[in-house]
């Protein structure tokens, strides 16, 4: 146990630490109230002071400030979350967001309480979109926001839930409350408003409350389950019952054949006569103008898609028999009714009033027009061609990487992947945003210098490999095979009349050692390769194509690089299906070094690529130049444990890894990576050209 | 290796089954015409029963293969055995339909190994011949024989798609989940459930569908429905059986498995 340290040396210690020097922080008020913490929770605070301020001195300095009282009122855990929770916000929004979530610390710690009991979107996110997509077959996206309501195609919820005693509970709150915003745009509440051009606030007040009633009621008939768990969280959160004259409208509201107009005649019979019953706990709301942006935006784009896809099925159908006419052929709709129906009836679409054969996707436009419009209008059953609509309707727009990363929707359009914390036990739960990136094609002769000075090592390389391609191979004395091994038949047959017992190895058997292998190679570009490890791994690379290209065996290279978990990127060198040329050659040249080395994510990612693809044997070559290291709190055992932990899902499903390194000290942890014989470290990292190439050729034969 | 009877591969008892458009009519005319027929749809979807419907309708022998990586051509046309101190051959699957007129049915083509696909060339065009190799011999295919293959185009990989060779030789039949009406018909008569469950075991299997491609491979086959509702035809709770039957057999990852869960209890 760590005796405490005198208040000088205290002070001494933050002053180096703060920098306070070159600054005006006075660090008596902190010191003083360090020193007279007992020894191991000083040794503690210390610690976190020092890895603040390793990200940012003012940070550091605030958290020495405030440190001490938030110790106190905090468990460890929660104060550590609290320190990673500034530091998250640094990461994300800057120094003056991550200032006040320290000085935050109390509401802070009450949070956390909340935490305990309560659940977190970001936890069940995953569970949600997909109960979600199952119960609308539109994707909805989930996001945290003060309140809730949806704009139709996002659910706005609050990031958590803790109303309710247990964090089950609570999830099914959020569960119930998803629902109840589902069933706002399934069962068409905004489309009478949109006819409307500007609804009076009193009117939008009454007509919410009232179809908030009508949509419980068809939650009622749909999802009784889910309805069941509402009424019980209602129970436990006592809510008061409906008012009289409410009760009546709820019966009336309830009648299966009930539409949203009919709430809205409803409202308007009842405008001035009845006020909304005070909000019942964690209100849906109505957003109308988010609707209205949101759905004008999409039924644009949907009708530009859906007429451009009818079009390609009439293409489709041409293609297919020539002979038809297309121009004559003619879609249109046919309404059957049905209760279960928003709008008491469905629609299906026909050609030559036959049901259409509509592939997936426009099947799941349809449904989303549906959703929005109630029916499909005449007009979109016109079919027209791509150029007759703007093109940008057609696809979503991809943004800029480097634009994704400068702003705060940080995680649009990123992979996200689950890191594992060693301390805590479990999953940091989509923790990694992950993005594929472009690496800037270089021309320069890097590509010829090295082709010219291992000019004779791949013509050597070149036949080694193609030594290992096997062609197809008779195996003869087979005891199982296709055909009788007449030779060996002679033979028995002697032997039989010999008096010999005959063995029963008679056929012939045709071996096929087709080399099914994919292979992906994950290069470090951390920016310690800088020099001439980046050239040593280039040159490998290289090398490695070169002799690949004779054996035929399928590969795709990536290039890895971290800096924060905010910030993981893969950089797209060749793609399996992509052929080796020019092109790839001169990505290969334009490799360069980038930050860290965050190893998780790259693995998890690569190895759901090499799941995707089709082959017997999946392997995933790792170049590295030392051990996984990223400046958050990715050093030590933190990036070892969560490295191995990747590498033990890469191997659960099915997958090789194998490691080559060039970091002398790598002798003490690869082996606990990725297992005594799955790695091998090279001395000299100019040999390194040469022994990748060899360690391929041992590896897959 | 057990010599087959075909006797024992003629279907006496009419399979339920229940059709969702003129898939019969084109069958038997496809049939009558000695053209060779393609199933697709995704799995569990009634191709199987389809094909045993038809062999019942048209009183043919049915021999159903189940490709996969390892069928070889000699699984499919028949090989030497050695008994005794003799070769003798035995003739495979496709061989013994071709000549006994029976119909042959190779379930998941796409996952048989290419040159195995081949063998069926001549017996899908007008030729209808099958050449033994080993043998030496060419047999000409029964007037009755009948092939038909299956294969489920968005399950499979595009890597292991249908060369374009084979294709262009068969009518194509698309088959697809019934309509939810016909598929409620289906689930009742094969489970002796209940309607009114029967039709929310319907709307389940709607739901996990729409998850296809969001973390599915495929939706709930009318397949696993049934099994759910005999589950539950049992006295199994109807979430129990949703999870046991449905949502298990669709997916082992836990956050989609919770998912589906979630949508059965919603449900139920």
């Amino acid at each position: 146990m760590p005796a405490p340290r005198p208040l000088a040396e205290i002070r001494h210690l933050l002053d180096e630490l703060l920098e306070v020097e070159f600054s005006f922080r006075d660090t008596a008020a902190p010191a003083a109230a360090i020193a007279e913490l007992p020894g191991p929770r000083q040794a503690q605070l210390i610690s976190w002071i020092q890895r603040v301020a390793s990200t940012h001195v003012e940070l550091g300095y605030q958290v020495a400030c405030q440190g001490v009282e938030a110790q106190a009122l905090m468990e460890p855990d929660t104060f550590e979350a609290w320190i990673f929770h500034s530091m998250d916000r640094y990461d994300a929004e800057g120094l003056r967001p991550a200032l006040l979530a320290i000085e935050q610390y109390r509401q802070f710690a009450e949070q956390q309480q909340a935490r305990r009991r309560g659940a977190l979107l970001l936890d069940h996110e995953g569970v949600l979109s997909r109960f979600l997509q199952g119960l609308s077959g539109r994707p909805l996206k989930l996001a945290s926001a003060d309140r809730i309501y949806t704009d139709s195609e996002t659910l706005y919820l609050p990031p958590l839930f803790s109303l309710l005693p247990s964090p089950a509970q609570n999830f099914q709150h959020y569960k119930a409350t998803c629902a109840l915003l589902w069933a706002q745009i399934q069962f068409g509440s905004f489309r009478p408003l949109l006819e409307i051009p500007s609804p009076e606030p009193d009117l939008l007040q009454l007509y919410h409350a009232l179809e908030m009633l009508r949509l419980e009621a068809r939650l009622k008939r749909t999802l009784p389950g889910l309805y069941r768990e509402l009424e019980q969280t209602r129970l436990i959160l006592q809510e008061p019952d409906l008012p009289a004259p409410w009760q009546a409208l709820s019966v009336k509201l309830s009648a299966p054949d009930m539409r949203a107009r009919d709430t809205l005649e409803l409202a308007r019979q009842q405008l001035g006569r009845l006020t909304p019953y005070p909000p019942r706990h964690l209100p849906v709301t109505l957003d109308l103008e988010a609707v209205r942006i949101c759905m004008a935006a999409r039924i644009e784009k949907e009708r530009a898609r859906f007429k451009v896809a009818l079009n390609s099925v009439l293409e489709e159908l041409q293609r297919n028999s020539p002979a038809e006419q297309p121009q004559q052929r003619r879609f249109s709709k046919r309404q059957q009714p049905d209760t279960d129906a928003p709008e008491g009836f469905t629609t299906e679409i026909l050609l030559d009033d036959m049901p259409a054969p509509l592939p997936d996707q426009v099947q799941a436009l349809q449904r989303s027009i549906l959703l929005d419009l109630g029916e499909i209008p005449d007009e979109y059953l016109q079919p027209a061609g791509p150029g007759e609509y703007d093109a940008t309707l057609l696809q979503d727009q991809n943004r800029d990487a480097d634009d994704v990363w400068r702003g705060s929707y940080h995680e649009e359009g990123a992979h996200l992947y689950d890191e594992w914390d060693f301390q805590r036990r479990h999953y940091r739960k989509q923790w990694c945003a992950v993005r594929e990136r472009e690496v800037t094609p270089r021309h320069d002769d890097f590509v010829a210098r090295t082709l010219e000075k291992y000019h004779g090592l791949i013509k050597h390389l070149r036949k080694t490999f193609e030594a290992m391609r096997h062609e197809n191979r008779l195996l003869k004395r087979q005891p199982q095979g296709d055909d009788v091994d007449i030779d060996a038949l002679v033979e028995a047959l002697s032997d039989a009349h010999l008096g010999f017992e005959m063995t029963d190895r008679l056929l012939t058997r045709m071996q096929r050692d087709e080399r099914d292998i994919a292979v992906i190679f994950m290069v470090d570009m951390s920016g310690s390769t800088k020099g001439w490890i980046n050239d040593a791994e280039r040159e490998s690379l290289l090398l490695l194509c070169e002799a690949l290209e004779s054996l035929g065996d399928r590969y795709a290279i990536y290039g890895f690089s971290g800096m924060t978990r905010k910030r993981c990127e893969l950089f797209h060198i060749k793609y399996f299906e992509e052929p080796y040329g020019e092109l790839v050659r001169a990505r290969i040249s334009g490799i360069e070094p980038q930050d860290y080395t965050r190893m998780g994510f790259a693995i998890r990612h690569l190895s759901k690529i090499l799941q995707a693809t089709d082959a017997k044997t999946r392997i995933l070559i790792t170049l590295s130049d030392g051990k996984p290291d990223d400046y958050d709190s990715y050093r030590g055992q933190y990036g070892i444990e969560d490295t191995r932990r990747a590498l033990i899902e890469a191997r659960r499903s099915g997958i090789h890894p194998y490691c080559i390194t060039i970091d002398e000290e790598a002798r003490d942890y690869l082996p606990h990576l990725y297992g005594p014989a799955a790695y091998s470290v090279v001395d000299d990292v100019r040999t390194l050209p040469l022994k990748v190439s060899d360690i391929y050729r041992r590896l897959t034969t | 290796m057990r010599t087959f009877k075909l006797d024992e591969y003629r279907i006496d008892d009419e399979p339920y089954y229940q059709p969702t458009g003129d898939e019969i009519e084109l069958f038997e005319a496809a049939y009558r015409n000695q053209l060779p027929v393609l199933l697709k749809g995704p799995t569990g979807c009634g191709k199987t029963r389809f094909m045993e419907y038809m062999a019942w309708r048209l009183k043919r022998p049915l021999i159903t293969v189940s490709c996969h990586d390892d069928l070889t051509a000699s699984d499919l046309v028949g090989r030497y055995l050695i008994k005794g101190g003799e070769t003798s051959w035995i003739d495979g699957p496709l061989t013994q339909a071709v000549k006994a007129g029976g119909i042959c049915y190779l379930d998941e083509i796409v996952e048989a190994r290419k040159d195995t696909m081949v063998v069926i060339h001549p017996l899908a065009d007008d030729r209808r011949v099958l050449p033994i190799e080993k043998l030496g011999t060419l047999i000409e295919a029964d007037p009755e024989f009948a092939i038909a293959i299956s294969y489920n185009p968005g399950y499979q990989s595009v890597l292991k798609d249908l060369k374009q060779s084979t294709r262009q030789r068969f009518i194509a039949l698309e088959f697809d989940y019934p309509d939810a009406t016909l598929e409620t018909e289906i689930v009742v008569r094969e489970s002796g459930l209940e309607r009114e469950l029967a039709g929310r075991l319907v709307k389940f299997a709607g739901m996990t569908r729409n998850l296809k491609g969001s973390g599915l491979e495929e939706g709930a086959s009318t397949r696993l429905l049934v099994h759910a509702a005999k589950l539950m035809a049992a006295g199994v709770n109807p979430v129990s059986a949703c999870q046991g039957a449905i949502a298990q057999a669709l997916t082992d990852d836990p956050e989609m498995l919770a998912s589906v869960n979630e949508l059965s209890s919603s449900l139920f």
